[in-house]
């Protein structure tokens, strides 16, 4: 009897298709339709590896050189694509390593799946090599995590994963799986997850609500949009510009929103926020309905809160119930996509134009392109500007690049100065200000929009924070182009401490390696500038080339960024100087 | 703003970490959490959780707007003192002998409507459910005779108005 109960269980045991867990990850990632994920083997994470080597024409995973790198690329990849990024490291220092961009993706909205290794359960809690309790250290910046024990989880809970990233408003998602479970057999199926009952991500529009932001908006004398990226990642670049263009409404983006209505649209009236542009931050608080789409009123956006618009009705569009009434009161919120909730206000909304309130946005304008963007461009002093390098760079790609910046004074010159034709152009860290974010992301990007020119725009700060994946661009041969904006300062801080500190330059001083020396190093082609004769011929030269192209350009050390509305100020209190 | 004590009454898959994120929430605007108690609710493999916290309207609307956007969260609400009927527990052990020598500790526990859960020849148990301020009341008339120990629950608490989770969730199924 007993021989003939462990005979049966054997031949059932052989007709099921059973494979381990690492290969339930690989799987799970084609069933996602991921093809390309981008990551830094070890320990705890060898079985995934294994399998990485099995299925190389299927999956193709990029070698990083430090996991901060591989997050960062897989961001890249998400923002411009529109596709989850998958990034993934093994335990303890290479979990730890993916913090900073998850919490700038959390911050930004960007789908990317985090899968890690772990030691195995039997371990856990004991301080094990290269244990660390990441699914604890990563939840405040992520949008959800989860350890995995067991192989059989594996299918449902990275369906689950997928689902959560991409979802709503989208953001990171980390998967921490134990080496057991990565060895550990089961029965694999999968699934795609469609539904979580404890899940809303997308709000029920209401249409009174719809009704009544046309109500003010149809009535109002002084309108004003401010978009951010919720316009992106919702698709409803088309449904804004009907909206800006039926209603004759002057419109501004955030850093986020950037690319989403191209730079030369008539009713494009710039950035808004600290650096942005003066019209629109003049006369947020001018206006008498304040209409912002897709975007979270951040302090960088809105100054000083008690002063911000408050003449203003303000009309609030969200996929986000949290983020209505956060930081500025609303009187009409609209819950929903941007895209369902743009394409019900376009069919009720009338055209309402007010040729002296347009006046208005130009009028200013022309004082900040008189006092600052034009001598900024043109200018007459014997160093190279940052805004006439991204100028040089616009003339050049005919504002058809994605330009991927990082974080500081080049972010704020490459958002200033860079022209936009089409959207997913702009990949910057903006909500985190992170620091080193752009070449890894270039890397990224370029993979992801593989037939778009990619030009990252770093400073000589930034540049050393992650300057180690020159070595994932001379390996991969993935062709970006990377400019360094080199002032031999950390620019920001020091315009900062220029501003604020009388002028004592703590530690922002840089003394600096023959940048270019190193970028050969690694096999790439690399020039220096600090000429204005040859900065034109250097940029050409460096879109041309179907290579990845370093160009560094020496630029004016105490270069400052203007227009400046100082941390706690008010919008309208913009300093052009 | 002036600052109130809210009950927040949230409905959660019951799911590790779940808690983590949601004391995050709180540690993150400098909230302090008066009292948390984790229980089953009326619906099967659905957790109850009951944070009381002193804060401005505006501030807890902003934290029930975070707690609503984690994933395992299937509803959150908040009520005032008023809007809710609650009660804490709390047990103290006090020495056998003060029963039969200090008359008067009788009487304190009669009065006070608490219950004698054990006693034995070292120690006796008593329990009082109730307000805050009644177990308070009552710490302070035994606290004189010494008491070997103290504690008291977190606040449990059910809402006047109707809670509708089990339509809610079958709602967000279909």
């Amino acid at each position: 009897m007993e021989t003939l109960t462990k005979a049966k269980k054997k031949t059932k045991k052989e007709k099921a298709i059973k494979i381990n867990g690492a290969e339930a990850v690989v799987k799970s990632l084609l069933a996602e339709g991921i093809d390309l994920i981008y990551g830094y083997p070890g320990g705890a994470i060898m079985p995934v590896y294994d399998e990485f080597y099995k299925y190389q024409d299927k999956l193709h995973h990029v070698l990083t050189r430090h996991e901060q790198g591989a997050i960062h690329a897989a961001q890249g990849y998400a923002r411009v694509s529109g596709k989850v990024g998958v990034a993934i490291a093994t335990s303890g220092p290479g979990a730890t390593n993916l913090i900073t961009g998850m919490a700038d993706a959390q911050i930004d909205s960007t789908p990317v799946v985090c899968i890690t290794g772990q030691v195995g359960s039997n371990l856990l809690g004991t301080d094990a090599f290269q244990e660390t309790d990441i699914v604890s250290i990563s939840t405040p910046v992520t949008k959800w995590n989860y350890q995995i024990t067991k192989a059989s989880e594996i299918p449902e809970i990275l369906a689950k994963a997928f689902y959560i990233a991409k979802s709503g408003r989208p953001g990171p998602v980390l998967i921490d799986i134990t080496k057991d479970a990565q060895f550990g057999e089961l029965d694999f199926e999968y699934k795609k997850c469609e539904k979580i009952r404890s899940y809303n991500p997308v709000p029920k529009m209401d249409k009174a609500q719809v009704k009544a932001a046309a109500e003010l908006i149809n009535k109002a004398k002084k309108p004003f949009i401010i978009f951010g990226q919720g316009v992106i990642l919702a698709n409803a670049e088309e449904e804004l510009r009907e909206l800006i263009e039926k209603a004759d409404i002057p419109a501004a983006s955030t850093l986020l929103g950037l690319s989403a209505l191209p730079t030369e649209h008539e009713f494009n009236m710039g950035m808004v926020g600290m650096h942005g542009h003066y019209a629109p931050n003049v006369l947020t608080n001018e206006c008498d309905v304040l209409i912002a789409i897709g975007m979270r009123f951040d302090d960088r956006v809105t100054g000083n809160l008690e002063t911000y618009a408050k003449q203003a009705k303000v009309v609030h569009f969200d996929i986000d119930p949290s983020e209505i009434d956060k930081n500025v009161k609303t009187d009409v919120a609209v819950l929903g996509t941007v895209k369902e909730t743009l394409v019900a206000l376009n069919t009720i909304i009338n055209q309402n134009i007010n040729q002296k309130w347009h006046q208005e946005f130009k009028d200013l304008h022309q004082i900040e392109y008189k006092e600052i963007i034009h001598p900024e461009i043109n200018p007459t002093k014997e160093k190279l500007t940052m805004g006439e390098v991204i100028n040089a760079i616009n003339n050049e790609t005919n504002g058809e690049a994605i330009i991927v910046s990082d974080v500081g004074q080049n972010q704020m010159f490459a958002s200033r100065y860079a022209n936009f034709k089409q959207s997913k152009s702009v990949v910057t860290s903006g909500g985190l200000g992170t620091m080193g974010f752009s070449l890894p992301a270039s890397i990224g990007a370029k993979l992801g929009a593989p037939s778009r020119e990619v030009v990252a725009i770093i400073g000589d700060g930034g540049f050393q924070m992650t300057i180690q994946e020159l070595g994932t661009i001379m390996q991969t041969k993935v062709p970006v182009k990377i400019v360094v904006l080199n002032n031999e300062f950390l620019g920001m801080v020091r315009q900062w401490q220029e501003m604020f500190f009388d002028r004592r330059y703590a530690s922002t001083v840089m003394t600096n390696p023959e940048f270019t020396a190193i970028v050969e190093g690694y096999g790439i082609k690399a020039k220096k500038v600090s000429k204005r004769e040859n900065l034109s011929a250097a940029v050409s030269e460096m879109i041309a080339s179907k290579d990845s192209f370093f160009l560094e350009v020496i630029v004016e050390k105490e270069g400052n960024v203007f227009p400046m509305i100082p941390t706690g100020a008010t919008v309208s209190d913009i300093r052009l100087k | 703003m002036k600052k109130e004590i809210y009950t927040i009454s949230i409905y959660t898959e019951n799911n590790l970490g779940l808690l983590n994120r949601i004391s995050s929430i709180f540690l993150k605007r400098h909230i302090n959490i008066e009292s948390l108690t984790a229980s089953s609710s009326e619906i099967e493999n659905v957790t109850r959780l009951i944070i009381v916290a002193s804060l401005t309207e505006e501030s807890v609307k902003k934290v029930i707007g975070q707690i609503e956007k984690q994933i395992e969260v299937i509803k959150a609400y908040y009520h005032t003192n008023e809007e809710s009927i609650y009660i804490q527990s709390a047990l103290f052990k006090i020495k056998s002998n003060l029963l039969f020598d200090e008359r008067q500790i009788q009487n304190i526990i009669k009065n006070s409507n608490a219950q004698i859960v054990t006693v034995s020849p070292e120690f006796f148990v008593i329990e009082k459910s109730g307000r805050k301020e009644e177990i308070e009341a009552l710490y302070d008339e035994l606290l004189p005779f010494g008491i070997m120990q103290f504690v008291r629950s977190g606040r449990i608490s059910v809402t006047k108005e109707e809670m509708k989770i089990s339509e809610l969730l079958k709602k967000q199924l279909n």
